[in-house]
């Protein structure tokens, strides 16, 4: 699952994006399914590397550690990017939900 | 600004007057460690520095020929735009000048790049005439990969980002091109006196 | 399969301490009151923010430990000495304040609610808050999935949650004590590994949903481990906290 051999502890993962993110998109994006540009692996946001204590969240590849997205929220606002997405694929709700 | 936390302050504590730049706070004995990504780690078998780009002839060290260039102590005051600020920090490494000697570039830019895939951007008059360092060591013992090891680039009058952990080179250019940083809406300068933080400061 | 659900806008809430009690003496459980709370699922999380009279803030992230049936929301937090904000929750923060929050969030370490295989679940030290829900949310609710727990602490001081992880019938808890188990303990001893996840864990043939939580070094070797047993790597979730997490 994890190709890394590097465990450094002060790295999280995508759970922690949820918050920010929801200041941008409607939908949960931890449970999107995102394809890493770099090398073509695919898992949902939550299972990607977040390293949380630069001036940015820098979101990395759990199969290649390449940098897919970086997030930066704080009181003047957010910044985001995710040019190291190749795809994002979030699943369409059940017809019974708003 | 609305809701402030009672009894809440942060890690900041007072600072004697005229050292620190604004918004910054004196970290004392801490050296905060933020990473973008997994520490590289690289043995010094299979380490070297270049410059190279826009110059008459790509210059390579390997880790022993990086060792018998002159080198100096360093101590010196960092600041990060997280906000910490750490003073009298001492360092010994080459000066970024002993490197560029006898290069021949029409470039006015640099990019220095790491292991890793860090880069960061600078005017090439910023990395000149004592205002820039390739440090190996940090308070006299050789610097730890968490830290930058086996080598890092000083360059105390910007914001530490500028000081790029793990560098392997310098690439010098016609045209300025942002860093890792750089293009995610960091200041491209970045000069802590002048509290450049964000693109547009 | 998660769905992602489009939802109203998350925003930051001033929500009311009611309470701050030990859980552990490094630990402290947090009732708060949020003006606008639209219920949670058990696993979810919040943000908390802090903020310095010079504008400064810290933000990090709690997992809410109450489950949805119960009014007030529950966060469990353990102090990192090192930490920025949690020195702050379990040292200053006092019935009173006010506590900004941001949440309920997150839609993929949750309780899986229509599980059909069992459901196991594996924590250390502090990462057992998010299962407390869940454990709590399973019993209330009257739900036959088949729940387990596997629980990494030091000693017997640093249980969390002792109330909640009460061994029941309905789901079987199981408690491993890697620094000092108490005199007469006669169940698990020592860091979870390959042998502790054979003897105490569903095996691959049940498929069960795995749920991991703890600090990042805890949760990839324990994710390592149950693949190396053979689960698939699809049906294991890993929510990772920062600090050592369970370390002697």
């Amino acid at each position: 699952m994890n190709a890394s051999d590097s465990t450094d502890t002060g790295r999280l993962d995508g759970n922690v994006l949820g918050g920010p993110l929801a200041e941008l998109f409607a939908a949960d994006l931890t449970v999107a399914i995102v394809a890493c540009v770099h090398c073509g692996d695919q898992a949902p946001m939550a299972a990607f590397q977040v390293y949380a204590d630069a001036p940015a969240f820098v979101v990395r590849c759990p199969g290649c550690t390449g940098v897919v997205m970086r997030c930066a929220s704080d009181p003047r606002g957010v910044r985001f990017e995710m040019t190291g997405v190749r795809l994002l694929s979030v699943e369409a709700p059940p017809a019974d939900e708003t | 600004m609305s809701h402030v936390s009672r009894g809440f302050t942060g890690r900041r504590r007072d600072a004697p007057a005229g050292r620190l730049p604004p918004g910054q706070y004196d970290v004392g004995d801490g050296f905060p460690v933020l990473s973008a990504g997994p520490v590289p780690y690289t043995e010094p078998d299979e380490w070297d520095f270049t410059v190279q780009g826009q110059v008459d002839q790509v210059r390579r060290w390997s880790w022993q020929e990086f060792q018998q260039l002159p080198r100096e102590p360093v101590t010196v005051d960092i600041h990060c735009v997280t906000s910490w600020s750490k003073f009298d920090t001492r360092w010994e490494g080459v000066a970024v000048e002993t490197l560029l000697q006898d290069v021949e570039t029409a470039g006015e830019y640099v990019l220095a790049f790491c292991d890793g895939g860090y880069t960061t951007n600078l005017p090439l008059d910023d990395v000149v005439d004592g205002k820039a360092w390739v440090v190996d060591t940090y308070d006299g013992s050789p610097l730890v990969p968490e830290h930058g090891g086996p080598a890092r680039l000083l360059v105390p009058h910007l914001y530490f980002w500028k000081s790029a952990k793990w560098v392997r080179g310098l690439a010098l250019n016609l045209v300025d091109e942002p860093g890792f940083w750089e293009n995610f809406g960091y200041h491209n300068y970045g000069d802590p006196w002048k509290e450049q933080r964000y693109a547009g400061d | 399969m998660e769905r992602t659900a489009l939802r109203r806008r998350l925003t930051w809430q001033l929500a009311e301490v009611l309470a701050v009690t030990r859980e552990t003496p490094r630990v402290r459980r947090i009732r708060l009151r949020p003006p606008d709370w639209p219920g949670h699922v058990a696993g979810q999380h919040v943000d908390v923010r802090l903020t310095a009279p010079d504008g400064y803030t810290a933000q990090r992230s709690y997992s809410i430990a109450s489950p949805p049936s119960q009014p007030e929301t529950e966060l469990i937090v353990e102090r990192l000495d090192d930490g920025e904000v949690s020195p702050y929750l379990t040292d200053e923060l006092r019935p009173g304040d006010l506590l900004e929050v941001r949440g309920p969030i997150g839609g993929y370490f949750v309780w899986p609610e229509h599980a059909d295989t069992p459901v196991q679940l594996v924590a250390g030290g502090s990462g057992v808050v998010p299962f407390v829900a869940m454990l709590a949310h399973h019993r209330t609710s009257g739900s036959d999935v088949d729940v387990r727990l596997l629980y990494s602490v030091r000693t017997d001081a640093d249980v969390i949650a002792r109330d909640e992880l009460r061994p029941r019938p309905e789901s079987a808890v199981v408690l491993t004590f890697t620094r000092d188990a108490p005199a007469d303990w006669t169940g698990p001893r020592g860091r979870i590994d390959r042998e502790l996840l054979v003897r105490h864990t569903a095996p691959p043939e049940q498929r069960p949903a795995i749920l991991i939580c703890g600090s990042t070094p805890f949760v990839e070797a324990v994710t390592r481990e149950l693949v190396a047993i053979g689960h698939a790597a699809e049906r294991i979730k890993t929510e990772r906290y920062g600090g050592m997490g369970d370390t002697s």
